[in-house]
């Protein structure tokens, strides 16, 4: 059956092109592959070849001929035996008709946020009333969540530099090895990027890698596997490859390390489908967050924090129990302004709450405890309650956490606003290492109060 | 025609050798039908076809066994082909269909199969070694012996992450075999003009991994080389290194007007080292199949690949809903 030899797109944005020349006639055979024209583009002169083998019948496009739209018919191959006017005024070109189906569809666009009805907070306890409590550090608690994770799941291990001998740069794996092995507490070499390919693919491959950076600044050299290779994955896959993997370790500023060693990630990360991202602060949280991470069929940042690690909390005494993800605490309930925070931020919200009480206004303190996905009811609720709203975080200040609530509030909760909303973040600048400039850099409790004082105008 | 001997030590059998040549011209009528969609519009974005590395995979694929993990670039439409993914799946993922391996979700350089153990399809240059190296990791964890083959091109061997990899792979014995496919341009640039270096695969003496350079157009060659690397990965010895010296006909991607070669060196290459030919000479003098035997196989094939063409037409696009699946398992 005599086929059309069909103007080829040549590149991604080709509509249209110049048929340079030919480089076959009316009667030569060709075979598959064979070059038989030339086709100029806005880029380039692209060699044209033939897909199946045939008789050159008619050249329908003369050479030199321009603006040959994609898909006009240019020549008619004929197969075995067949001659040029037998063969028959060919079918239209099934491309159009695909082309026009291909068309985006407006308005299809999912609200990303909720209706602006008064959402309904899930403040329902974490734990049972009347649990017994201990007191335990963060970095006692992490350690915790590991050791019961890995003893009841064989497919848990954890890999990292100085994880296993050494019992963890910051301690946080100390004991582990003495009690799983080195099959399952795995020494790296310092090779960041490399190490978290290697603990993607090991969930790709049916394991629950918690793969711990001595920093989050080090994950930079492996931000593309945490993004392009654990994130995406699963749906560029149809839903057929799940990434279960946990990338942990401390992130943000500690004491005087400088700038490449202060930064928080915590805005980066939260950008990104597919992962979810887990910044605790007490060590409760700690815990119940980091046994969800382990548990999550997703890849899980989860940010913690050097100068928490040492902070001591009340940890509930039970043989297992978890937070879920999305849901934000309420440490302290008030009615004159919302102060939404997560991380070490927590302790500048909660030290201005504190002070602020005392001059007779009431604030809301919320931990966000997951910033993707993030509980954007809690916020609402609190917001259509005491109208004023601060933000407060480590990280820098454009695109920050604390812009993204503000779009959601301004969306969902605009007429119940009655002050702008403030962003309280670190400040635009590299860390600096001068131990004065470094306290100016940071947000303070000062500044939360400074920020609650003017939304409130008291 | 100046076709190589078969590898000396290749015990083939006839019925082998015929599977070789169905699979690679499967491979080739395939890439050549995408192509040709491509040039229609059906197929859009970026598309890598594999016309000339045939013998590649289906080489290597040769030596593995039910279990065997692979993993690879964004040129993967073969590697999907040898490994036994439906052509109508792979097809219709090229057009963006829902009867696409991802759902018309991933295209061209992002599919996955579970269950042929196929890891991707991966579009970033050099990612998939890691990776492939913990997949390997995994079957290692789990005592098992299976062996993961991480194909890469020699473009992807200057990547840091592949010797990170090395080194890893290396000290901790995992069961990789790393597959330098050197198709002699990484795009546009020609291996001489990327390093100095004299081979790739030497460049893993470095960390202790053994290796060899291999014919990439003589699939005996590369089977005889596939099965030596994955006896030494399953017998735990740790991870093996094969540079497979082949060529693509066409260019790195569709857009591809490669000026940065003659054509006269294509041309070469296409008559004096074609893998295909080489086989179907290897069939007719050895008197294992008759020319009317090679034009049945040939038949067939074509009405696979017609077959696979016209289900990735007729599959519709994915519904509007799929925008919002398979972001979170």
């Amino acid at each position: 059956m005599a086929t059309e030899v069909l103007m080829p797109a040549l590149s991604p944005t080709m509509e249209e092109g110049t048929l340079a020349k030919w480089l076959v006639k009316e009667g030569d055979t060709v075979a598959a592959g064979d070059i038989i024209a030339e086709i100029e583009t806005d880029k380039a002169t692209m060699e044209f070849e033939a897909v199946d083998e045939g008789v050159i019948g008619k050249i329908l496009v003369a050479a030199g001929t321009e603006g040959v739209k994609v898909n006009t018919p240019i020549a008619v191959l004929l197969a075995d035996g067949e001659s040029a006017d037998s063969a028959a005024t060919p079918e239209a070109a099934p491309a159009a008709d695909a082309a026009a189906k291909a068309a985006p569809e407006g308005g299809s666009a999912k609200a990303a946020t909720p209706p602006p009805a008064a959402p309904k907070a899930d403040t329902s306890p974490d734990w049972p009333a009347g649990t017994a409590m201990k007191t335990q550090t963060v970095r006692e608690a992490l350690r915790d969540a590991m050791a019961e994770e890995m003893r009841t799941t064989d497919e848990v291990f954890v890999m990292g530099e100085e994880v296993a001998e050494y019992q963890g740069a910051y301690k946080i794996t100390q004991g582990l090895l003495d009690e799983f092995g080195s099959r399952r507490v795995i020494d790296t070499p310092i090779t960041e990027h490399g190490f978290a390919g290697i603990g993607v693919g090991a969930a790709f491959g049916g394991l629950r890698p918690i793969v711990e950076f001595m920093t989050f600044n080090f994950a930079m050299q492996a931000i593309d596997h945490i993004i392009n290779s654990a994130a995406k994955t699963l749906y560029m896959s149809g839903g057929q490859m799940g990434c279960p993997i946990v990338f942990r370790g401390p992130n943000g500023a500690a004491a005087r390390v400088g700038a490449q060693h202060s930064h928080c990630y915590a805005a980066w990360y939260s950008q990104i489908p597919g992962l979810k991202v887990v910044m605790p602060y007490s060590a409760a949280d700690a815990k119940g967050l980091l046994k969800q991470a382990i548990r999550d069929p997703n890849p899980v940042i989860f940010l913690e924090n050097e100068i928490l690690y040492g902070r001591s909390f009340d940890v509930p005494v039970l043989d297992d129990f978890t937070i879920p993800f999305g849901k934000a605490k309420i440490w302290r309930e008030g009615t004159d302004v919302t102060i939404v925070s997560f991380g070490i931020g927590m302790t500048y919200a909660l030290d201005a709450a504190e002070r602020l009480a005392k001059d007779g206004i009431s604030a809301e303190v919320i931990d966000l405890r997951t910033i993707r996905p993030m509980d954007t009811d809690a916020i609402l609720a609190s917001v259509m309650k005491t109208n004023r709203l601060v933000t407060v975080e480590e990280g820098f200040p454009q695109s920050s956490v604390g812009n993204y609530i503000t779009s959601v509030v301004m969306e969902n909760a605009f007429d119940y606003l009655d002050a702008p909303v403030i962003n309280l973040c670190g400040k635009d600048v590299p860390m600096p290492y001068a131990a004065n400039l470094e306290k100016l850099a940071l947000v303070t409790t000062d500044d939360v109060v400074a920020a609650v004082r003017k939304v409130t105008y008291r | 025609m100046a076709v190589k001997k078969p590898a000396a030590k290749s015990n083939v059998s006839a019925e082998e050798l015929l599977g070789y040549y169905r699979d690679m011209l499967l491979i080739r009528r395939f890439e050549e039908k995408a192509g040709q969609l491509y040039g229609m519009g059906l197929i859009g974005g970026f598309c890598h076809l594999y016309i000339g590395q045939e013998a590649v995979v289906v080489g290597l694929e040769a030596a593995a066994k039910e279990g065997d993990k692979r993993i690879t670039s964004y040129r993967d439409h073969g590697h999907m082909l040898a490994c036994g993914m439906d052509p109508k799946g792979v097809m219709a993922e090229l057009t963006g269909r829902e009867g696409g391996y991802s759902k018309g979700k991933g295209g061209s350089m992002h599919m996955f199969s579970k269950e042929k153990h196929f890891y991707g399809g991966h579009g970033i240059v050099g990612a998939q070694v890691p990776l492939g190296a913990g997949l390997a990791f995994s079957d290692k964890y789990k005592g098992n012996d299976n062996v993961t083959f991480a194909y890469f091109g020699d473009g992807a061997a200057n990547q840091g992450q592949v010797y990170e990899t090395y080194n890893m792979a290396m000290l901790w014995d995992l069961p990789v075999i790393f597959v330098i496919e050197n198709n002699k341009y990484a795009m546009g640039t020609s291996v001489q003009r990327a390093t100095k270096s004299p081979s790739l695969w030497e460049r893993g003496a470095a960390y202790g991994i053994k290796g060899e350079e291999v014919d990439g157009m003589d699939v005996l060659a590369v089977k005889a080389a596939s099965e030596k690397a994955v006896a030494h990965c399953r017998a735990g010895k740790g991870p093996y290194i094969l540079e497979v010296m082949t060529y693509r006909y066409r260019g790195h991607s569709m857009s591809d007007p490669a000026k940065y070669r003659t054509r006269d060196e294509v041309q070469k290459m296409r008559s004096e080292r074609d893998a295909i030919e080489h086989v179907r000479e290897l069939l007719l003098t050895g008197k294992h199949a008759t020319e009317e035997d090679l034009k049945t196989i040939d038949k067939d094939i074509k009405a696979i690949v017609n077959e696979a063409a016209e289900f990735s037409k007729e599959s519709p696009e994915p519904a509007l809903e799929e925008l919002w699946t398979d972001i979170y398992a």
